[in-house]
């Protein structure tokens, strides 16, 4: 069944439109990469699955088990996170505040749930220290924890691996991987093709338009994928 | 110096600027922790003066001066976030040019009418003297809403701060929480200003958390000692600017800076990684 599903989608940045002719569906269990160039409205299609920002024309609708504010979201990190003065279960706790509603506080299930993912992210024995003090790595698996805790059914991850080293992105990939094994749903903003390619069961290729929307396999062989491959290869 | 203590709160308008003083470092304190760390702390710099401006204004109408200040602040607190969130305008300088502006509004509207005189020293400096019993009440009121509404949105506030893209996908109004928080800064500051001047009430603002950034790890833990912070500095200055006869928004601030100095120290020795 459908999860996410755009229809004829206009979107606009600062008054520009960005995106254009845009209709895809996303599946429950579906590996979705978003790839394109700066400026191609990857982030301006990524915010309005959010809610962050509104739709120009079209539509997106969500399928009947998920809601708006049951979406794990991984956002770019701001300098300003990364000197934050919190510790990691704060910052994980927050993941919870969708399900808290009107309660002022977090319930003994709320932290139960942040320890729980923590754990999962193999970050329990750093639950006391201080945000700002783990590697790019660390903290994006923190980060990961919280989302965690605001969905069991989709993440929303953008330019996740920016930022990191080599082998922090090797981990970061599998750490991601075996959560979509697990059923939840991926939809990631990436720049990263050859990644992309290697990873998702899905590709997105965004200039403006859609030039390609289908299953990673056929975008190897597709002409968008062939000339994006082909550049990739040239610069490496 | 206990006696001195005995005498200080003999005479009536120390008591008073005693507690006013308190709950405003208190208010500022946690306040200032969520602005220092949104890169908002011109807009408590920028609200100080707007609020000279609008003071002088009132004083030379012979308008009430709190009932002129504490709305015309608002509007202008409402102006600065829309300014700092916009990145089309060039944030910090259009910051600049509104405090300088309402600063020379209110040096031209005070000189006009009675010259350069001590209201206008005292505007600008502040005033051990300039509390009345109904800035006492006011000031009740207000820190009573900003300690209810900590404690009520205590961690929405932390998602608001700490991440805002993420909150406003979780389904929080963020726009809501910011316009709130600069609406208590705002009041915050107009009631404080008298007291400890116009050009340094945005110190109540910023230090306490500065000072607690550099040795906390938590979040909790920089709003509790920015909060003790403050409240311990106040009265420290206040106490000194009795004893030794200085201006006590003067003093207060040198009590900040020294304790700020003391927490880089504590930080750097303790090899917390430091934060702008």
């Amino acid at each position: 069944m459908a999860l996410i599903t755009c229809k004829d989608l206009v979107l606009s940045y600062e008054g520009q439109v960005v995106v254009e002719d845009l209709s895809f569906t996303v599946n429950a269990g579906d590996y979705l990469c978003i790839v394109g160039e700066n400026g191609s409205g990857k982030s301006t299609l990524m915010k309005s699955i959010l809610g962050l920002k509104t739709v120009n024309k079209g539509s997106i609708t969500f399928g009947d088990s998920l809601k708006q504010n049951q979406i794990g979201y991984l956002p770019q990190q701001t300098t300003l996170q990364r000197d934050f003065p919190a510790s990691v279960f704060e910052v994980t706790l927050s993941g919870c505040l969708n399900r808290r509603r009107l309660r002022p506080y977090y319930s003994r299930a709320d932290k139960n749930r942040a320890e729980d993912n923590l754990h999962r992210m193999g970050m329990a024995e750093f639950k006391k220290k201080c945000y700002r003090e783990l590697s790019g790595g660390q903290q994006q698996r923190v980060l990961l924890a919280r989302a965690l805790c605001a969905t069991e059914k989709l993440l929303l991850l953008d330019e996740p691996v920016a930022g990191l080293d080599p082998m922090a992105t090797a981990e970061f990939y599998k750490i991601i991987a075996s959560l979509n094994q697990e059923g939840i749903t991926i939809i990631m903003v990436s720049h990263d093709i050859r990644a992309a390619i290697d990873q998702a069961s899905h590709i997105l290729h965004l200039r403006h338009r859609p030039l390609f929307f289908g299953s990673t396999q056929d975008y190897v062989n597709s002409p968008a994928g062939q000339e994006f491959l082909k550049g990739g290869r040239s610069h490496a | 110096m206990l006696e001195a203590i005995q005498a200080m709160f003999s005479y009536p308008f120390l008591t008073r600027a005693l507690v006013v003083g308190l709950l405003i470092s208190l208010c500022a304190a946690l306040l200032g922790v969520s602005l220092v760390l949104k890169r908002y702390a011109m807009i408590g710099d920028g609200l100080s003066h707007v609020g000279f401006g609008a003071l002088a204004l009132a004083a030379v109408m012979n308008w009430a001066p709190l009932a002129v200040a504490v709305p015309v602040v608002i509007i202008a607190a409402f102006f600065l976030l829309r300014i700092s969130e916009s990145r089309r305008l060039k944030g910090d300088s259009a910051i600049a040019l509104i405090s300088t502006s309402s600063l020379a509004i209110g040096v031209m509207a005070v000189s006009l009418t009675s010259g350069m005189n001590t209201d206008v020293n005292n505007y600008l400096f502040g005033s051990i003297l300039a509390m009345s019993s109904a800035d006492v009440v006011l000031s009740v009121i207000l820190s009573v809403v900003v300690l209810v509404l900590f404690l009520l949105f205590y961690s929405r506030i932390f998602a608001v701060t700490f991440d805002e893209s993420f909150a406003r996908a979780t389904g929080i109004p963020t726009g809501a929480y910011n316009v709130l928080i600069a609406v208590l800064t705002a009041v915050t500051i107009v009631l404080g200003m008298r007291m400890m001047g116009a050009l340094l009430i945005s110190a109540l603002v910023i230090f306490p958390a500065l000072s607690a950034m550099r040795v906390c790890k938590s979040f909790k833990g920089v709003m509790i000692l920015a909060a003790c912070i403050s409240v311990v500095c106040f009265l420290i200055g206040l106490l000194v600017s009795y004893l030794f006869n200085t201006p006590t928004g003067a003093t207060v601030v040198i009590a900040d800076l020294v304790v700020f100095l003391l927490c880089c120290l504590a930080g750097a020795l303790r090899g917390v990684k430091r934060s702008a």
